[in-house]
């Protein structure tokens, strides 16, 4: 077989993670979160978004451990370092943005303070248009 | 109609089950194409309960329906809401390489 060869060097592209499933009821929202991680080791642009049940996710004080499973949500502590070294060092070019949907959470009796990590609180409509501008957009 | 600056979107839940066309609705930039696929052709159904979320966004979006699975699902002769589209799985690639991205709402 003919060996196919991917020329990806200095390919960069304007990521979108849209965040929808809470955790641990199934395995969607732990394998975007290692997609996600992949995109940092590769300095792509980012949208990470947390919408519907996927604000669960980032919800202060989880403890899997009652389950037998690994508690994963220090991990997102992980993605705020890489977004605030990507910010403060101008050799790495990688703009990320943490953002969750004002609509989700207050329907969840959320505030930006019940969540493990700083982020963007924004309205649907300009979600909307943040995530329209991407050119990859991963949902899960 | 140039899409090429418009984003696809593809739904593949019933919206009697679960809130992607829901979430999919509220989050797709005005313009963009709305594709419904798998169970999501119920949402497609005309005189539904929930026929009103589609028929009500009529100006904002242009909504299309998986023929295949509109026809799996025994429903080629029940009424679609006026204004939803039917294509077939060429169609379908077609879109997806017209449009600047697909938007999967699993």
């Amino acid at each position: 077989m003919a060996e196919v060869e991917f020329d990806t060097e200095g390919v960069k592209k304007r990521f979108a993670y849209i965040n929808r499933k809470a955790p641990y009821g199934s395995i969607y929202a732990l394998e975007i979160l290692e997609m996600i991680m992949i995109s940092a080791a590769f300095e792509q642009h980012a949208i990470i978004a947390f919408v519907d049940d996927g604000v669960y996710q980032l919800k202060k004080g989880q403890n899997a451990k009652v389950l037998g499973m690994k508690n994963f949500s220090p991990t997102y502590g992980i993605l705020q370092m890489e977004k605030e070294d990507a910010d403060e060092d101008e050799d790495i070019d990688m703009e990320w943005r943490i953002v969750v949907e004002e609509e989700s959470m207050t329907a969840r009796g959320l505030t930006a303070d019940d969540l493990v990590i700083d982020v963007e609180v924004l309205p649907s409509v300009e979600l909307a248009d943040l995530l329209d501008a991407q050119e990859v957009v991963l949902s899960a | 109609m140039s899409t090429e600056n418009k984003m696809l979107h593809t739904v593949n839940k019933s919206p009697f089950e679960r809130n992607a066309l829901d979430s999919c609705l509220r989050l797709a930039k005005k313009g963009s194409s709305i594709l419904l696929i798998e169970d999501a052709v119920y949402a497609a159904l005309a005189n539904t309960a929930v026929a009103e979320k589609i028929s009500s966004r009529m100006d904002d979006f242009s909504f299309f329906v998986l023929g295949p699975d509109v026809e799996t699902r025994g429903l080629s002769e029940t009424p679609l809401i006026e204004g939803v589209s039917v294509v077939d799985y060429g169609d379908f690639v077609d879109m997806a390489a017209a449009h600047s991205a697909v938007n999967s709402w699993l």
